[in-house]
């Protein structure tokens, strides 16, 4: 996927102005955020279950060699394979080998941010093997060329109209706007590919150490199929996302399912332990799981660390007053919302993702809703502070804090700064209480009148008012 | 609770935008604190809380405004601001200093005493005698840092029900940011726009005919937008009505002869 971060304020420009993104946006405010404070109203004890999740992914962070060599461990046991991948071209290599060890023409795949990350699509077309998608969202988006928005609604930014105009045009069949006549339609197309795929690729919600086993928690089943009828099966995800027991993750799921889509518990839950046992009915010949890390260890220890934390519930971004007005695509990567802004600096580098943690209000509305309370506005703060001490910030943020700060730690120049800029928007005024235009200050009157100052600055009045 | 004979010792803290832009909200705000019982005093070395270089990633710039604002305030029982935002921030000086410097002792002190106005009146004072009155359907803006980092949410509605003629009527979604966010109104003025436009939208369909909150950076923002848009609704800080100085023009409907501050 390329990257547009850099031009994440001309991105966010054009999607302010784009009607129908706008329409998509608009349900999903009315969707998920509302959904979630219902789930939570009916489950009093979950304030509680948000501080024992958080307390037990900082316990596993303190020991994550541990359990993920564990885990390793059990996934060898049970007759399995776990490739350990430090970049995203190790991953989508090791990944490529795999498939041509069993000669893979298709492989089918599950939803996986994880295979976004590592840009796994187009490194196995271009190597010859035909991914395709079998989430609703996600085949819908590589019908269009298209790329995930939100970490678990895909194709949120498109409406209606859009599925069912790609759909007439790529499946050849009358257009038709009917949900069910859609749904159907990706039905049949897909029903053939899961039959012929050689290979099938998932991701994990999460990794249990003490049985070797992954899960996939998904609303629409098209998990199952993925990972059991091909015969081999590759799990690609993320070292943070292993627990050490069953009854951690489920611990997990509870929180993830309410914070996501405000469900009690996901529709389809389905755990993969290795490869087909002897006497089993069904499920792979084959199990793999490639356990990317690009940059996250190095987070650990860090002043990020409790970033990985992170569940991908993308509570953050349902509630960000901000990926609510631009959408997903503006951040330019995989990422996007709160948890992207404090992601994607360290996967693509704060040189180019240095809009991102500046796009915030810090209103604290994503810190409120986290299930396992990262702090995520002290988390972007970090980045401005990195990239201010890397002289990265723009020259004007630079020069006008710089400016701004020398007087602030001089009280008495200050209250000359005060009085005469207190002054300058009082003449600017005139009588009319507000100001239209305010030279170097556009970004405020191209939108809004800014209202004058009352009087002299108050230090001033107060002065004189004690002296009288 | 402290004896009424022995007033307690009050550091006002101004805030820069109330220095700028409308005094009145701290000449109301020490009436509040005085009518509560306060002897109040204005450090003169107090300048700005110090967020624009805070959130900026200004790391040293912050510390060194911290320190000059934890010293102007020593000495004072509590440290009271009309604004959620900058008291705030005055309780993140904590996160400046390691755990062996001793200005961390300091600035711990400095949040266990600063308060924002209405929660200080409320959970500290429990002072309710206001006896102000104001002819108005009003709504309020819950201000983020107030809300969120402060738990300021039922104190300025308590004590707004005390006002008489007053009505509350709520507009939906007023905890969402208005988009005003410091330095972010300037450097992401289209994002920002469109979030204080859905907040005006709001606003206006609450039928209120004045709009309340208790930080000026945000009432700016927002009252500047109801202005541009031509809405006739008035904007105020929540100590004017409270102390019942609301003679003064509201918020960016100011007019007056230069020179002749009222
Ligand atoms: S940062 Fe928190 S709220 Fe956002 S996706 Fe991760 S777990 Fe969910």
């Amino acid at each position: 996927m390329q990257i547009t971060s850099p031009a994440f304020k001309e991105n966010a420009r054009i999607a302010l102005h784009d009607a129908g993104l706008q329409k998509a946006l608009g349900n999903l405010k009315e969707g998920f955020p509302v959904k979630r404070s219902t789930a939570v109203a009916r489950m009093p004890e979950f304030e509680q279950l948000r501080d024992e999740g958080t307390a037990l992914k900082n316990h596993i962070l303190e020991n994550l060699d541990i359990y993920l060599e564990q885990f390793e461990a059990n996934v060898i046991k049970n007759g399995g394979h776990v490739h350990w991948c430090r970049t995203p071209e190790d991953a989508c290599k090791k990944i490529l080998d795999i498939c041509k060890e069993v000669d893979a023409k298709t492989v089918t795949k599950g939803k996986s941010m994880v295979s976004e990350e590592i840009n796994l699509n187009d490194y196995l077309e271009k190597n010859g093997v035909e991914p395709i998608e079998t989430d609703l969202g996600e085949y819908i988006l590589q019908l269009r060329g298209d790329h995930p928005s939100h970490i678990i609604a895909p194709a949120i930014h498109l409406n209606l109209e859009d599925v069912s105009e790609i759909f007439h045009e790529k499946h050849k069949r009358p257009k038709s706007s009917d949900p069910k006549v859609l749904m159907q339609e990706a039905r049949e197309m897909l029903r053939e590919k899961f039959a012929g795929a050689d290979v099938g690729i998932t991701g994990a919600n999460f990794l249990v150490a003490e049985t070797g086993s992954s899960i996939i928690v998904t609303n629409e089943g098209n998990g199952d199929l993925t990972q059991t009828l091909p015969k081999t099966h590759i799990v690609v995800t993320s070292i943070e996302k292993v627990v050490p027991t069953l009854e951690d993750m489920t611990l997990f799921l509870r929180l993830l399912a309410r914070s996501a889509t405000g469900q009690e518990f996901t529709v389809y839950n389905t755990l993969s332990t290795g490869p087909r046992r002897a006497g089993d009915q069904d499920g792979p010949e084959n199990f793999h799981v490639v356990l990317v890390d690009n940059g996250r260890s190095e987070m650990v220890g860090s002043e990020f660390q409790e970033m990985l934390r992170c569940i991908r519930c993308s509570a953050c971004m349902n509630h960000c007053p901000v990926y609510g007005a631009v959408g997903g695509h503006s951040y330019g990567w995989v990422y996007p919302g709160p948890m992207g802004s404090v992601l994607t600096p360290q996967m693509i580098g704060i040189e180019e993702a240095g809009l991102l943690p500046n796009a915030s209000t810090f209103c604290g509305k994503c810190e409120s809703v986290c299930p396992v309370r990262i702090p995520l506005p002290k988390l972007m703060r970090h980045w401005r502070e990195d990239e201010f001490s890397k002289h990265l910030s723009p020259k004007a943020v630079r020069w006008g804090i710089g400016g701004w700060a020398f007087f602030a730690k001089r009280p008495t120049l200050y209250r000359l700064l005060s009085i005469s800029s207190n002054l300058f928007l009082r003449v600017m005024a005139g009588k009319k209480g507000h100001i239209k235009k305010i030279p170097l200050a556009g970004g405020w009157t191209d939108g809004r009148d800014m209202p004058a100052p009352r009087g002299k600055t108050f230090m001033s009045q107060y002065k004189s008012r004690k002296q009288s | 609770m402290h004896a009424s004979e022995k007033p307690i010792k009050v550091g006002l803290f101004v805030t820069c935008l109330v220095d700028m832009f409308r005094p009145s909200i701290g000449f109301a705000t020490i009436k509040l604190l005085e009518n509560a019982g306060c002897k109040v005093s204005v450090p003169e070395a107090q300048t700005c809380c110090g967020q624009p270089a805070f959130n900026s990633g200004d790391k040293k710039s912050t510390q060194d405004i911290a320190r000059q604002t934890i010293q102007a305030f020593d000495g004072y029982e509590y440290v009271v601001g009309p604004s959620g935002s900058c008291i705030g921030m005055l309780h993140h000086y904590t996160e400046l200093f390691d755990e062996n410097d001793p200005w961390k002792a300091r600035a711990e002190d400095l949040k266990s005493r600063a308060f924002e106005i209405t929660s200080f009146l409320t959970d500290v004072l429990d002072f309710n005698t206001i006896l102000s009155k104001y002819d108005a359907k009003a709504t309020y803006h819950d201000s983020c840092a107030g809300l969120r980092e402060l738990g300021v949410k039922q104190q300025p509605r308590k004590l707004l029900a005390k006002v008489a003629n007053l009505t509350l009527s709520e507009m939906e979604e007023s905890e969402t940011c208005c988009g005003f966010g410091g330095t972010f109104c300037v450097k992401y003025p289209d994002i920002s726009n469109r979030m204080v436009e859905n907040k005006t939208s709001n606003i206006v369909d609450s039928g209120a005919t004045t709009l309340l909150g208790g930080d000026l950076g945000c009432l700016l923002n927002m009252a500047g937008k109801l202005k541009r848009q031509g809405h006739k609704i008035e904007t105020r800080h929540i100590v004017e009505v409270l102390a019942g100085m609301t003679d003064e023009p509201a918020i960016g409907d100011a007019d007056y002869e230069l020179g002749q501050p009222a």
